[in-house]
């Protein structure tokens, strides 16, 4: 299995998401995460797709199948570009005082940020690729790691030129 | 022009150029049905909303234009499912406009709601829903750009009961703008080239065509090509009638239940030139032993057909009525003796072709249903349109049926749909009211939509129904006895049902056929005459159709007639 970042450009209108999540299911393509949002332009969303595939046919597939989507305007396979590709997740920590220069080394280390504290738990913020996330939630397992939420990942081609002008 | 959403509908409608509308009313249409009353447009009213969709899609399949059909809310518009499914897998342009609840009441499980949008998704080229007057000229023409672009397809517009009502300033718009969807499926002419160097280097070729090829109308063009370099042809079941059976070099349907000669003309080529085809697993058998001596050549509107179920080694993107003008203006100036090339091969297959027809073999007491097919094909002029429901008898009317022209010959091929037959072939009749239509239906399949009967009847839609009444679900029965021991599980029909009574309780007229010897007579008798009528006609309930490719076996690995355990 090999994974993709694909940028699906799309129409900013109702209905987009359940077109393409639609397409998704009934295709039976294998998806790690999907997100969406608005983009420089007033009226077009961007949607970030990791697909899982195991093979080139497969990958083409899943990208002409979204392309037949009539409200889709472009599609990217970013993995194919060079480019920089980014997770955001946010971790809910137990942690008490004793532990709490031990986790807070921990962020540091993995330049994260601590956003919240209460007596029992912090609140971590961190950006990366989904090594390091898996990492770090490794090395906060010791402490109890009482809630994850993650964006999926996103991301960007190097250089100037934007994928809609690819 | 100020007016409200039901007018801007029917208005639009008008411009679009649509005939006949096929619908069902109810409580969240009754704006839209109350403005169709003041305008009379025409409108067939049938007896179940599925009977409507298949209507639109008979009508579209025997015209090529888009069918329009009505539906309300809720289980109104789920009763459309069936038909816009069987649509969407045979690529025929529809337009279903559904009510909706109104606005305040969406998403609150109100009375009759049903999420459309969601439910229809898979099973659409593309759905709106409109909860805003003003978007409604603009959705329409869009819906039928989409709909009849490309590779055609089924969209549906889901209005919420609110927007009927209200008042907008109309303007139908001339262009539509999509910034994802041009319409334009031009491809690159460098791809077509390398198809005409793989047939110069070929020695074995074979034309696979498909109902891609009816949908573009270009197959005066192909048969012309065909005619021209003498390349052998064979068929998929949506394909039939684009090359007439007679037309020398062609072999007929392929797949399942194909001929000998298609499938092992497949098995041997050495250039399989698929057009207008999805290599459906009906057709291709086990995907690893499809044509293993082949280079695979795939002409199609649809990129992501490429690839799918069969690897292309030379893909030619783009409308056939694009690639197949460039590819016959190719072929043409190409100084390649194409006839010479191939007349050993070509010779092969039609021995084999003249050699293992599709056969029967006749009973003294009892009509068969090859027998009855045949007699059918030969009674009926080309003008003809033949509709089918869905099982053996289907395989039996692609078989013996002598399909002439293209829009000749409906049938539910990919979604095999039973009880699509009756109202399609009402919708047929109505978009081509000079031919004849005939429909093949089973007793199983004429049960599925039989209220439509009464529709034949009430608006004296001249039909003719062929009944192959063999009391089983036939074609299941006949898997059930190739690969189940004979276990007939819930296939025997008790077979008391009195058709013909059932027929003229709806109003139309009947007969039953029984004996061989009145076959001939009574079906003439019957063909000719006037207005909607049902031929109910006895056959046996043990008869198979052969030849058959068991699923997933090799297309050489054919069970033929007469060699059956």
């Amino acid at each position: 299995m090999k994974k993709y970042i694909l940028a699906v450009l799309v129409d900013n209108k109702p209905g987009v998401l359940t077109h393409v999540s639609g397409l998704i299911s009934r295709r039976a393509f294998n998806i790690e995460s999907i997100s969406a949002g608005y983009t420089e332009e007033r009226d077009v969303t961007r949607i970030n797709i990791e697909v899982c595939v195991e093979s080139a046919c497969e990958l083409e597939q899943v990208v002409s199948q979204l392309g037949k989507l009539i409200d889709v305007i472009k599609i990217v396979n970013l993995g194919e570009a060079d480019s920089i590709v980014r997770e955001l997740v946010l971790l809910k920590v137990r942690a008490q005082k004793e532990t709490l220069s031990d986790i807070r080394n921990i962020v540091d280390i993995f330049r994260g940020k601590i956003v919240d504290v209460s007596p029992e738990n912090v609140v971590i913020e961190l950006t990366g690729s989904r090594s390091k996330i898996d990492a770090i939630c490794e090395m906060l397992a010791e402490f109890q790691i009482i809630e994850i939420a993650r964006t999926g990942a996103i991301a960007l081609s190097r250089g100037p030129v934007p994928v809609k002008n690819m | 022009m100020l007016m409200n959403g039901a007018q801007a509908v029917l208005e639009s409608l008008r411009r679009e150029k649509v005939e006949v509308i096929f619908g069902y009313p109810g409580g969240a249409v009754l704006d839209l049905y109350d403005a169709l009353y003041k305008t009379k447009y025409p409108h067939i009213l049938t007896r179940h909303e599925q009977g409507a969709v298949h209507g639109a899609d008979g009508y579209a399949r025997a015209t090529g234009r888009v069918g329009v059909c009505f539906a309300t809310s809720g289980p109104g518009a789920t009763n459309l499912i069936t038909g816009i499914a069987t649509a969407n897998m045979d690529s025929i342009p529809l337009v279903c406009f559904t009510g909706q609840v109104g606005n305040p009441f969406i998403g609150k499980d109100s009375f009759q709601e049903a999420d459309i949008v969601g439910i229809t998704t898979p099973i659409t080229k593309h759905n709106y829903l409109v909860k805003q007057v003003q978007d409604l000229p603009r959705i329409i023409r869009e819906a039928f750009f989409i709909a009849a672009t490309g590779r055609p397809g089924p969209v549906v517009i889901d209005i919420a009961k609110d927007v009927f009502t209200a008042e907008l300033d109309y303007e139908y718009p001339e262009n539509v703008h999509l910034p994802g969807y041009s319409g334009d499926f031009t491809g690159d002419e460098a791809q077509v080239e390398a198809a005409v160097e793989a047939l110069k280097e070929a020695r074995r070729p074979l034309v696979f065509l498909g109902g891609g090829v009816t949908l573009s109308g270009e197959a005066a063009l192909l048969r012309s090509v065909l005619q021209t370099t003498r390349i052998p042809a064979v068929s998929s079941l949506m394909g039939l009638g684009c090359v007439p059976s007679s037309q020398d070099g062609f072999l007929g349907m392929v797949g399942m239940h194909g001929s000998y000669a298609a499938n092992m003309a497949v098995q041997e080529c050495d250039l399989l030139i698929g057009i207008g085809v999805r290599f459906d697993d009906r057709v291709i058998g086990r995907v690893a032993e499809f044509a293993p001596k082949a280079r695979i050549v795939h002409f199609d509107v649809d990129r992501a057909e490429i690839n799918k179920n069969v690897r292309a080694d030379f893909p030619v993107v783009g409308d056939l009525r694009w690639s197949l003008p460039v590819f016959a203006h190719l072929l043409q100036e190409s100084a390649e003796d194409y006839i010479g090339r191939y007349s050993v091969w070509r010779n092969y297959v039609m021995e084999m072709n003249d050699k293992y027809p599709f056969a029967y073999k006749t009973h003294a007491e009892y009509i068969m249903p090859q027998e009855l097919i045949e007699k059918v094909s030969s009674l009926v002029d080309d003008d003809t349109i033949v509709v089918t429901d869905v099982g053996q008898h289907q395989m039996w009317a692609a078989q013996f049926f002598n399909s002439r022209r293209p829009r000749q010959f409906l049938t539910s091929g990919g979604l095999g749909t039973m009880g699509y037959g009756l109202p399609a072939a009402l919708g047929a009749k109505l978009g081509c009211p000079e031919k004849k239509v005939v429909l093949f239906t089973g007793d199983g399949s004429i049960m599925m939509n039989c209220q439509e009967m009464s529709t034949a009847a009430d608006n004296n839609i001249d039909i003719k129904v062929v009944l192959l009444h063999n009391r089983v679900l036939g074609m299941v029965s006949q898997w059930q006895r190739m690969f189940y021991g004979k276990r007939y599980s819930q296939t025997l029909l008790g077979g008391r049902t009195d058709f013909v009574k059932l027929a003229e309780a709806m109003g139309m007229r009947a007969c039953c056929i029984e004996k061989p010897e009145t076959l001939e007579p009574m079906l003439q008798e019957a063909l000719a005459s006037d207005g909607p009528m049902l031929i109910d006609v006895m056959l046996p309930g043990n008869e198979d159709v052969l030849p058959m490719v068991a699923p997933g076996a090799c297309l050489s690995d054919m069970v033929l007639e007469g060699e059956k355990a």
